[in-house]
């Protein structure tokens, strides 16, 4: 899982993409969210980038905005070069056939009354009506065997219920497959497997984004499976990307406090708890219109007046490596 | 170990009763919790961990049954508890804390009233002043300012919710703490900070834990000792330190080897293939044989006892190991 040489363009690109929401409403005052300040990625064929953060990060509201769910508040989205909130008719309907999610929730995500036939079915019609039924059918035992569940005729004819939850994350992977995507939006794959699945799910993704050349965007708040799976992992804390580069140099040398407190909080049994460290309950901050300054700045244990008045811009501290942060 | 267990498990046996089937879901296993000791069990989703946790406070409901063994807290035979010795046993000597705080907590009433009403529940002569006073000082202990007393339970994170869980736990000031999956739904953060509140705690007032999390890292950094399970069986029970620089049992090894490290050269990891085998539908011999890389032919013909296992100090159930 060396990483690979940048040698392809970018194919989804994210340009200083703002994103808010209104809370409240017709009681109580109205604030406007800002979910996400500036957001700039890159996603490449081959690659994977890891998005990691705190739950209310804003990572889903990134794979949600490249779904295009959302439309972006400021800046722009572009697919190989085309801005994608112009898409229409025809282009857009190969564009939601190109880009491809995957969710958290296997057992929420596949359609409870039906069969995985028809799960798989379905895109398949949707997106490649010249398919012949016969067609049809082997395309959905071919895409079944390639996501390791054999026999597949056997698993054709079942419904999501009867199978585990890695399986059924498997049937999730194989439908998303079926429309021959070239972006894969993996927002928690893992996160409601068993261990032991874990691991079986992410060598599959990665397997088939070395074979089809897929570029892979990962959402997870387990620094260390995004080290294990993405090349590349972009941090993220309340909308705002703080620290970016390639995933060693984020887990080996983190230069950002909120890298550097993610990373001290994954569970390492080379240690032992001592509990002499307890800190006090806390939340990530609402970003709204009228906040101001570096959002980690109240936890920061670094922070200063400059911290509380002005967001720093990227400062490059390695190769493809940023942080922002005014203590660097 | 000159100090008596706190609570030993004798040959626990846990059957889940289908219409014309039976599903034993934990078999014949033993292992003591001493005071204030921090004791782990690790294993798959579905291998009895919750089962063994729910036998200990006796709350295991039909289709579940005990149905052998010994359950004893301070020598004490839990599982011929009388109704009213249960109803001093439960929560004012044994508490849980659940994974989904969300759930555990009732939405439509203030948190104190639900932390005063367990209180008032075993100290029917308190005084609402000495309630409230205790579940202000029980906030104070798990961080939470006692300002936020007489808000609802959606108007705190799932973090705090947690806490306030804990906070519930402590209330009676038990001798052992049961923990399922305490942190798995909070984020790596939370989860740090939670950990080391109950690391604190636990050093303050001397209680035990049985912690349970399918997260193999951190119950090594969390727990004294740690038995692992597999298919309703202990495979390996060890001290935390050794789970980790010795494991003994070939399931053990390949639980470590599920959890990619967050430094080292990015190498790929294979985890343990297939999964665990269905209750109705167990493997002759050693349970784990037909998923482990390196059995030998007794291992599907007899099933292998736990033996002790000097490098550890610990026991392992494995062939490989005699």
């Amino acid at each position: 899982m060396s990483s690979a040489v940048m040698s392809e363009a970018p194919i989804l690109e994210m340009h200083d993409v703002d994103m808010r929401f209104t809370l409240g409403g017709l009681v109580g005052k109205r604030t406007t969210l800002r979910a996400l300040s500036g957001i700039s990625l890159k996603l490449t064929p081959g690659r994977a980038l890891a998005l990691v953060g705190e739950s209310g990060s804003g990572k889903s509201t990134c794979a949600r905005m490249l779904a295009r769910v959302y439309e972006p508040a400021a800046g722009e989205i572009s697919f190989r070069g085309a801005d994608i909130g112009r898409l229409s008719g025809k282009a857009l309907t190969d564009y939601r056939a190109q880009v491809q999610m995957i969710f958290q929730d296997p057992f929420g995500s596949l359609n409870p009354t039906q069969t995985i036939g028809y799960i798989l079915e379905r895109p398949l019609r949707l997106h490649r009506p010249e398919l012949s039924s016969k067609q049809v059918r082997t395309q959905s035992e071919a895409l079944l065997t390639q996501v390791g569940l054999v026999p597949a005729p056997e698993y054709l004819k079942r419904r999501p219920h009867e199978l585990s939850g890695g399986q059924r994350q498997r049937v999730a992977i194989a439908r998303a497959l079926s429309v021959n995507p070239t972006v894969l939006l993996a927002d928690e794959p893992t996160s409601m497997l068993d261990v032991s699945v874990r691991l079986g799910i992410l060598n599959l993704l990665d397997d088939l984004k070395r074979e089809k050349n897929l570029a892979a965007l990962y959402i997870t708040h387990d620094i260390a499976t995004a080290r294990y799976f993405a090349e590349d992992t972009a941090v993220m804390y309340a909308g705002h990307l703080v620290e970016q580069g390639p995933s060693e140099a984020i887990t080996d040398h983190p230069r950002h406090p909120y890298t550097q407190l993610l990373i001290a909080a994954v569970p390492n049994p080379k240690n032992k708890i001592s509990g002499a460290a307890v800190r006090r309950a806390t939340d990530i901050p609402l970003w709204t219109a009228e906040s101001r300054g570096c959002p980690f700045a109240p936890r920061c244990p670094r922070a200063t007046d400059i911290c509380r008045e002005m967001m720093p811009d990227p400062t490059p501290v390695g190769d493809s490596h940023m942080a922002r942060c005014h203590h660097l | 170990m000159l100090t008596p267990p706190l609570i030993e498990v004798r040959n626990l046996t846990v059957d889940y009763v289908g219409a014309n089937t039976v599903s034993r879901a934990v078999n014949g296993i033993d292992f003591d919790i001493r005071p204030g000791e921090a004791f782990g069990l690790a294993g798959e989703s579905g291998c009895g961990k919750s089962t063994v946790a729910f036998a200990l406070a006796r709350l295991t409901r039909l289709p579940g049954l005990v149905s052998g063994g010994a359950v004893r807290f301070l020598g004490e035979d839990v599982l011929s508890f009388s109704a009213e010795r249960l109803r001093r046993y439960r929560w004012s000597e044994v508490s849980f804390v659940f994974q989904s705080a969300m759930n555990a907590l009732n939405p439509v009433i203030k948190v104190s009233e639900q932390i005063e009403d367990a209180i008032l529940a075993h100290r029917p002569k308190a005084s609402r002043a000495e309630t409230l006073a205790r579940t202000a000082e029980l906030f104070e202990l798990v961080g939470i300012s006692p300002r936020r007393l007489d808000d609802y339970p959606h108007q705190f994170s799932g973090g705090m919710r947690q806490r306030i869980c804990i906070a519930m736990a402590l209330a009676l000031e038990p001798r052992l703490i049961i923990m399922d999956e305490p942190t798995t739904a909070l984020d790596v953060v939370v989860q740090r900070d939670i950990i080391e509140q109950i690391c604190a705690l636990k050093a303050r007032f001397g209680f035990s834990v049985l912690f349970i999390t399918h997260d193999l890292g951190l119950m090594i950094e969390f727990c004294d000792r740690i038995g692992v399970m597999y298919a309703g069986e202990l495979v390996e029970v060890a001290p935390a330190s050794a789970i980790l620089t010795a494991p003994q049992h070939p399931y053990t090894r390949a639980l470590g080897r599920s959890f990619p490290p967050l430094s080292g050269p990015r190498v790929r990891l294979e985890g343990i293939a297939g999964s665990p085998p269905s209750l109705s539908a167990l493997p002759e011999g050693c349970r784990f044989s037909p998923r482990c890389g390196e059995a030998i032919p007794i291992c599907v013909r007899l099933a292998p006892e736990l033996r002790p296992t000097p490098a550890t100090g610990g026991e392992a159930a494995c062939h490989l190991l005699s």
